[in-house]
């Protein structure tokens, strides 16, 4: 295997690592306002994320330093070309990142609400941007001879990304749900298990609704087959034995399959994309390659080998940080950390 | 030429937002560390109390410096995709490093050190808060080593359009990278010294909990006086070194003009209105000699004659920084340094005579000098940054061919504006939340951290 490949698995990675820790992060802010109905328990909903909410983000932060250092073209076409996208998705990492901080250091009840609604609205804008992005990364889009994007925000917007973003926000809500039914206790995690069985449906819709467009918006069917093989049917059926799940209040295997679920769908869209890295709707010759886009051999070989070192050592930490965190957090206002 | 202009404001207005926020950072994580590490080592609550209430504040400003960093690595691709491509095979490698080896350690640790005091032992939570500040200074050197190989490039060959990385070792090694991380945690300590300073001086005068300001006020005096001296050691390390790798720079900084042996020191130099020419000036003869040689004789090279030095290697073309920012820019981290050193000795006196308290005379001048680091930090990377120009990477690539093509001045300036408006309201946010914090005290900042009861009213 070429470094380069490695590389794209790397980063391929870096991304499913983030959608599903980040995933959901960003479904237990948009259920906050929902289902925490006074101050403990929304205190409460947002300590289930407080450790981690963070160390989560680093993995964006990490696949995007990868991308630039291991694919510098790459980076710098999709960094560029999704300039109002991207400048959006900042806007709302910061709402969200400041939110939490913010929120606990002053008791006025109309303050407490502002940042609830910014984690919200900061929550939703993320992941249907980030559903955009790879929806389209799918797609294709315009990029000319010079590797250079020709296309606006409004060439995002197309049909398949918008579904791309609607069942990124399903999808991360679903698990946010289930993932609060997990760390909470009584009527709220009740009503945040009531909330997955209502979210299952509407995100199995949008999920049908993504497969059957990808054969039209995108070329799976030249470059996969017409069976896509073994990983998108997985996927799917992923997400169905979640719904099984949910229902029969086995939480722990819904939360896991739901995982695989996103796993498994973005490990889909990287596979119609290899080994381009940016596929060019102008001409498929333009098109961004694992191999004309990629850093020299020795920058290659040079991160290869620190990522081998470290990876493990980050995953083992943070793995561990989930563990030390592992109970339920009890909405009772003397145990709550604000 | 105008998303050029544009992108570049735009770069300046998040880069110096981040930097209002990363040295406190940097600096507050070891007085964290050092008062929890007593309170560890001798079992006294009271060093706990001090640990969770500078470690408050600490959290605070680290949300601010989180947030506005991730801005600063997307912005290279979005603004600067030319820069990116031409030095991605060597800049994007610190870049990485920097999230996986710091990143990952600071944000998952502080989410340990924040919700653990209950779920762990004193000593594993201790050792979180130390991984954190770690984490900080970690971060702070990659980031300076992916800099300084925009000052000074070295490690590379020029390949295939753009520069590729030939030798990691000089790149890790770039003697530029670590005089600026030893200028810049040292000069994050002395913002940690003098936040913590001006916040006890300013209870100490009120004298509200006096035994627990005193230790404070002690810790960062000792703190803050190394730090300074450190922090001018190592800036005239750096003003030698700008002397023989960025002449230019160096020049700028002095508004020297004329080459001179021996050179003069300009006291006061007014300048027309391209910011790049010499009116009137008002000069110390042969100080400037003796500050780079040790000795009243040495030549100086002036802007003019590096201005023709400079076309004569690199093309015709205008090298000269606005000179208005750098000269300026050095004058004013210098004063603010020497006023900090002042300070801080002052500040010694007490601590040494062990006579900390409300008594001690003009103690009202360390809550005005809260701001002197921050106009340090500011102008010294004015100076470092715009004394770089008309280079992105010094002597490789010009500013002007770095920015992204497919940008329309109509999508820059929307997102400057943006950015402008958000980091506004933040900065109104985040400076009532340190002030509430900080008039507080530490037993406000305790109650405050126990919910009101659900159904009163918000207290």
């Amino acid at each position: 295997m070429s470094l380069n490949v490695l590389w794209f698995m790397l980063i391929a990675i870096l991304y499913v690592g983030f959608f599903i820790l980040e995933g959901f992060d960003f479904g237990v802010g948009m259920l906050l306002p929902f289902l925490g109905k006074d101050d403990a328990e929304r205190r409460t909903i947002i300590n289930t994320i407080g450790p981690h909410w963070d160390g989560n983000e680093v993995w964006l932060i990490t696949a995007g330093g990868a991308t630039f250092a291991a694919f510098p073209n790459w980076y710098a076409t999709l960094f560029s070309g999704f300039y109002p996208a991207l400048f959006l998705l900042l806007l709302a990492l910061i709402g969200r990142g400041v939110s939490f901080e913010f929120r606990s250091k002053d008791a006025r009840p109309l303050w407490r609400t502002f940042w609830d609604w910014t984690i919200f609205a900061s929550s939703l804008l993320a992941s249907i941007l980030l559903g955009v992005a790879f929806a389209n990364l799918a797609k294709g889009v315009p990029v000319d001879a010079q590797m250079n994007y020709t296309g606006t925000l409004w060439t995002l917007l197309n049909p398949y990304g918008l579904i791309g973003g609607l069942s990124t926000a399903a999808g991360f809500t679903l698990i946010g749900a289930i993932f609060l039914s997990l760390k909470t206790s009584g009527e709220l995690m009740d009503r945040a298990h009531a909330a997955a069985r209502k979210l299952w449906l509407p995100t199995v819709v949008l999920i049908l609704a993504l497969l059957v467009t990808t054969y039209f918006y995108t070329d799976i069917v030249a470059h996969l087959g017409i069976d896509p093989g073994v990983v998108p049917i997985a996927s799917l059926a992923s997400l169905l034995l979640t719904g099984y799940f949910i229902n029969r209040k086995m939480n722990g295997w819904a939360f896991g399959l739901m995982a695989a679920h996103i796993a498994l769908t973005l490990i889909s869209c990287f596979l119609i994309m290899f080994p381009r890295l940016m596929i060019s709707t102008t001409d498929p010759a333009f098109s961004l390659t694992i191999y004309n886009a990629a850093s020299s051999p020795y920058t290659l070989k040079v991160m290869s080998i620190i990522a081998l070192i470290f990876v493990p050592i980050v995953l083992a930490y943070q793995a561990w940080s989930y563990w030390v965190f592992r109970k339920r957090i009890l909405s009772d206002p003397k145990s709550l950390t604000y | 030429m105008l998303p050029v202009i544009l992108s570049r404001l735009q770069f300046a207005l998040t880069t110096v937002y981040h930097f209002f926020f990363v040295p406190l950072t940097l600096g507050l994580a070891w007085f964290v560390v050092i008062l929890e590490t007593i309170y560890v080592r001798r079992g006294n609550e009271a060093y706990k109390r001090l640990a969770k209430f500078w470690g408050k504040l600490f959290l605070i400003n680290f949300a601010m410096g989180v947030v506005t960093g991730i801005v600063m690595e997307f912005q290279f691709g979005m603004n600067w995709a030319g820069y990116a491509r031409f030095v991605g095979d060597i800049f994007g490698a610190p870049l990485a490093i920097e999230a996986l080896l710091a990143f990952f350690l600071e944000s998952t640790f502080l989410g340990l050190w924040i919700f653990g005091w209950e779920s762990m032992s004193r000593g594993l939570h201790v050792a979180t808060i130390w991984l954190v500040a770690v984490g900080s200074s970690l971060s702070a050197l990659w980031i300076l080593i992916a800099n300084a190989f925009m000052q000074h490039p070295v490690g590379y060959v020029l390949n295939n359009g753009r520069a590729e990385m030939v030798d990691f070792g000089a790149l890790v090694f770039n003697p530029k990278a670590w005089i600026m991380f030893e200028h810049t945690l040292t000069s994050g300590l002395t913002t940690g010294a003098f936040f913590v300073l001006g916040i006890s001086a300013y209870h100490l005068l009120r004298r509200k909990e006096v035994d627990f300001f005193k230790p404070s006020f002690s810790l960062a005096a000792i703190v803050g006086t190394i730090a300074v001296v450190l922090v001018i050691l190592g800036g005239h390390e750096q003003g030698l070194w700008l002397l023989q790798n960025q002449p230019m720079k160096a020049a700028s900084a002095e508004a020297l003009y004329q080459t001179e042996d021996p050179a003069s020191f300009s006291l006061l130099t007014i300048g027309d209105l391209s910011g790049k020419r010499e009116v009137w000036s008002v000069r110390i003869p042969r100080v400037l000699s003796l500050l780079y040689f040790n000795q009243l004789n040495g030549k100086v090279p002036g802007i003019n004659d590096l201005q023709q030095s400079y076309q004569a290697e690199y093309g015709p073309g205008d090298y000269i920084p606005l000179v208005v920012f750098t000269y300026w820019g050095f004058r004013l981290m210098v004063a603010a340094g020497f006023a900090m050193l002042a300070l801080a000795g002052y500040a010694l006196y007490f601590v040494m005579r062990n006579r900390v308290g409300p008594q001690i005379r003009w103690l009202g001048l360390f809550v005005l000098a809260m701001a002197l680091p921050y106009i340090a930090n500011t102008s010294g990377w004015v100076l470092t940054e715009l004394g770089r120009q008309p280079f992105i990477v010094y002597g490789l690539l010009k500013t002007d061919a770095a920015v992204s093509p497919n940008l329309t001045p109509g999508m820059v300036l929307f997102s400057l504006i943006g950015f402008a408006l958000v980091y506004t309201a933040l900065m109104g946010a985040d400076v009532y939340l340190l002030a509430k914090t900080a008039k507080a005290g530490p037993s406000g900042a305790e109650a405050e951290s126990s919910p009101s009861p659900i159904s009163g009213p918000a207290a």
